[in-house]
């Protein structure tokens, strides 16, 4: 036993100030450390440019990448299309992929909220078909809803859904996926049922009228005028809020990103919304003028910074993350664990729900051969692309719209390049195992640092 | 000193505390699960501002010992009192609510979440209906200061990327920003490396320092004596000890772990507890 702790009995006062010594050493003794902080938000570490970007790149080889890969293999795979087929990049055919995506992306969105949670939900897929047929059937005849009562019964009933389907999961402990696998086949039968009592389906297929705004949000654009001014509107307004909220944080004594990053930010948000608001400013149509953006791209925008703020921003958001993470500490942080997980099957049927109104709106109608089992696994993969991890824990809205955009692109890419279904379904495998791995990788690499 | 046996341990309460009244008190506490007497009368009390050590073998009933105290079920028999008021918890909620925080081996932390975000878990700030980063922030870097918390560079890194004495500090900065009067530790160095144990031990005696009452649950002798005012030892579900430090030496302290008496420390033992208070 060493000397010092023979004498327990000396005055607290007199052990002081070794204690501050101990501390300076422990911290040249964790050499570890610099590795660690890599793993940190580079933001919050740098003091200038280029410390930012430094940051980053130490944070990329350490493999807590973030979103570049994700972005950097998109660009690959969009100049490699461009590369085979010159109309890739056209106006008609981007409008096209964005209106493809769309439904990936809310599906990621959708995943992502069981995929928080370490959970999984396999019944999106018909989930979706449920919720289209729904909002399809109450906009027609005979019921002839108005379009926007009609989307709320059908959004209200994909959340029951998703609230029946989490309180299994929550209550009675069986497994999400064996409840959301069973829901799968479930709701297949519901839609085959929901077209034959409705005697205006003909052969099971019920049609949206292209005069209804529910056809309308992926069929018909915004005046490309109106466009550009909500486009410098929402800027403006990304850029005020955040250069007050640096300056807020800054004022507090925080770590705030250095301006240069922040005017970075704003600068690479104001090129994107004028690329993107100009490729849907050109006219794409053959015969008759056709411009503007679709509504469903400022559709899903929004549902994606709404999914961002209440995730990031709010209590409940922030607890789904703390499950995920370690779900014993949440129970012992006083959160009520069942309560949080049921909402997010909720949240997650709810989506695909919204998903299920983009569906009915893109194809004009919804019929009993929605190929549910495709999205459901269309949804895991695009979450997983995106970044979200299986695991649990992690997981953002951008992450579906990064992992739709992907399958986005390889579907239509391979599409215009005239290679089939096989092609396609094998393409997209491939992109997610990749996506899978890198997820692994990240996982072991992260694991071996602590 | 005194014994499991001697139904006069009842009349302990107020001898010689400098601080009169202790904050926690045990009153005969006896825990049986089914056929296991697992506490039999187990008496000692806490005083505010120092460390007390909890000691004893495994078995001895340290765990069913600080799950009483934590308010995980209620005792058989005996009385818990907490600043001269009996209380009763119905679960771990109410006696956080009253100021003691219990912080176990696994500390309860999310790896995925950053160390603002652990500390706060549960009781987040609001500010129009959102969380208040910055409040939040503000408030965890100044309690993480105020504990002499050095080694943790950002306190936006995510605690998956911190080592196992940050971790330590991160829970123990939580239960001092949950106004913890009572910070109960189950054996935190257990999986700790040497320098980690000492910024840990020194964690402890800060937090004790700002008058903030620690129990200290170990059986690794070297951390008891380098930290702890006080010591009280459990051998098999009995109280065989208790008393200042200075009224112990590790070798008493092995004995009264293992045999539930000590030949060797009997002379010490005999001190009565008002005159062994340390200075």
């Amino acid at each position: 036993m060493p000397d010092e702790f023979s004498s327990p009995s000396v005055p607290s006062e007199l052990e002081e100030p070794p204690l501050s010594t101990e501390l300076e050493e422990d911290q040249t003794a964790a050499p570890e450390t610099d590795a660690d902080l890599v793993t940190a938000d580079p933001a919050v570490l740098a003091d200038s440019l280029g410390d930012y970007l430094g940051a980053q790149w130490r944070r990329i080889k350490s493999g807590e990448s973030g979103a570049l890969p994700i972005v950097a293999g998109l660009i690959v795979i969009i100049i490699f299309f461009q590369a085979e087929r010159s109309k890739f990049l056209s106006a008609l055919n981007l409008v096209n992929l964005f209106q493809q995506a769309s439904i990936y992306i809310l599906l990621g969105a959708a995943q992502i909220f069981a995929l928080i949670l370490s959970e999984i939900d396999l019944s999106v897929g018909f989930v979706l078909g449920v919720g289209g047929m729904v909002i399809a059937e109450l906009i027609a005849p005979p019921v002839n809803f108005p379009w926007w009562l009609g989307i709320l019964c059908g959004i209200g009933v994909t959340a029951g859904i998703g609230y029946i389907q989490g309180s299994l999961i929550t209550r009675l402990h069986i497994p999400s996926f064996v409840v959301t696998l069973a829901g799968l086949l479930f709701f297949e039968g519901v839609l085959i049922e929901l077209a034959t009592i409705d005697k205006q389906a003909v052969g099971g297929v019920i049609s949206v009228s292209t005069t209804s705004p529910v056809f309308k949000l992926v069929n018909s654009n915004i005046p490309v005028g109106a466009s550009w001014i909500i486009l410098v509107v929402v800027i403006a307004l990304y850029a005020f809020l955040s250069i007050r909220r640096a300056a807020r944080r800054r004022a507090h004594g925080l770590s705030a990103p250095p301006i240069s990053i922040t005017l970075l930010q704003i600068g690479a948000a104001a090129v994107g919304g004028i690329l993107l608001v100009y490729v849907c400013s050109v006219n794409r149509g053959l015969l008759i003028s056709l411009k503007g953006v679709p509504y469903v791209i400022p559709f899903v925008g929004i549902v994606l910074l709404v999914y961002s703020i209440f995730l990031a921003r709010t209590r409940t958001g922030r607890y789904m993350y703390a499950i995920g993470g370690n779900p014993e500490a949440a129970r012992r942080a006083g959160i009520n664990v069942q309560h949080v997980r049921r909402l997010a099957f909720v949240f997650s049927a709810m989506t695909a729900g919204l998903a299920g109104l983009v569906y009915a709106s893109t194809l004009g109608s919804v019929s009993t051969g929605v190929d549910g089992g495709d999205y459901t696994l269309y949804a895991v993969a695009a979450a997983v692309i995106g970044g979200a991890s299986l695991f649990g824990g992690r997981g953002k809205p951008l992450h579906a719209l990064l992992g739709g955009l992907v399958i986005g692109v390889v579907y239509n890419g391979l599409a215009l390049m005239g290679i089939s279904a096989a092609g396609q379904f094998i393409a997209t495998a491939i992109v997610l195992l990749v996506a899978a791995a890198i997820d692994a990788l990240v996982r072991r690499r992260s694991a071996t640092t602590v | 000193m005194s014994t499991s046996d001697n139904p006069a341990t009842e009349s302990i309460p107020t001898t010689g505390d400098s601080n009169g009244v202790p904050l926690l008190e045990l009153r005969g506490i006896t825990k049986r699960f089914g056929p296991v007497q697992a506490l039999t009368r187990i008496n000692f009390e806490i005083p505010p501002g120092q460390v007390t050590a909890l000691a004893g073998d495994n078995g001895a009933g340290k765990s069913v010992t600080i799950k009483t105290i934590a308010g995980l079920w209620p005792p058989d028999e005996g009385e818990i009192v907490w600043e001269g008021q009996p209380v009763h918890f119905h679960g771990p909620r109410e006696a956080e609510a009253i100021g003691i925080t219990t912080i176990y081996q696994d500390l309860a932390l999310a790896d995925n979440l950053d160390i603002v975000q652990n500390m706060f878990l549960g009781h987040e700030p609001l500010e129009r209906g959102l969380l208040d980063e910055a409040k939040m922030e503000t408030t965890a870097k100044q309690t993480l200061t105020e504990l002499s918390v050095k080694t943790i560079r950002s306190i936006r890194q995510p605690v998956a990327s911190l080592s196992g004495g940050q971790r330590q500090s991160v829970a123990v900065a939580k239960a001092v920003m949950a106004k913890a009067q009572l910070v109960i530790m189950d054996e935190p160095t257990a999986a700790l490396g040497v320098s980690q144990t000492r910024t840990v031990l020194s964690l402890i005696k800060r937090l004790a320092s700002q008058g903030v009452a620690v129990m200290l649950v170990s059986h690794n002798l070297n951390d008891v004596f380098a930290v702890a005012d006080r010591v009280v030892i459990l051998y098999l579900g009995n109280m065989v000890a208790q008393g200042p430090v200075s009224d112990f030496d590790p070798a008493s302290v092995v004995d009264y772990m293992t045999t539930g008496r000590s030949t060797r420390a009997v002379d010490h033992a005999a001190i009565p507890r008002s005159a062994g208070q340390e200075g």
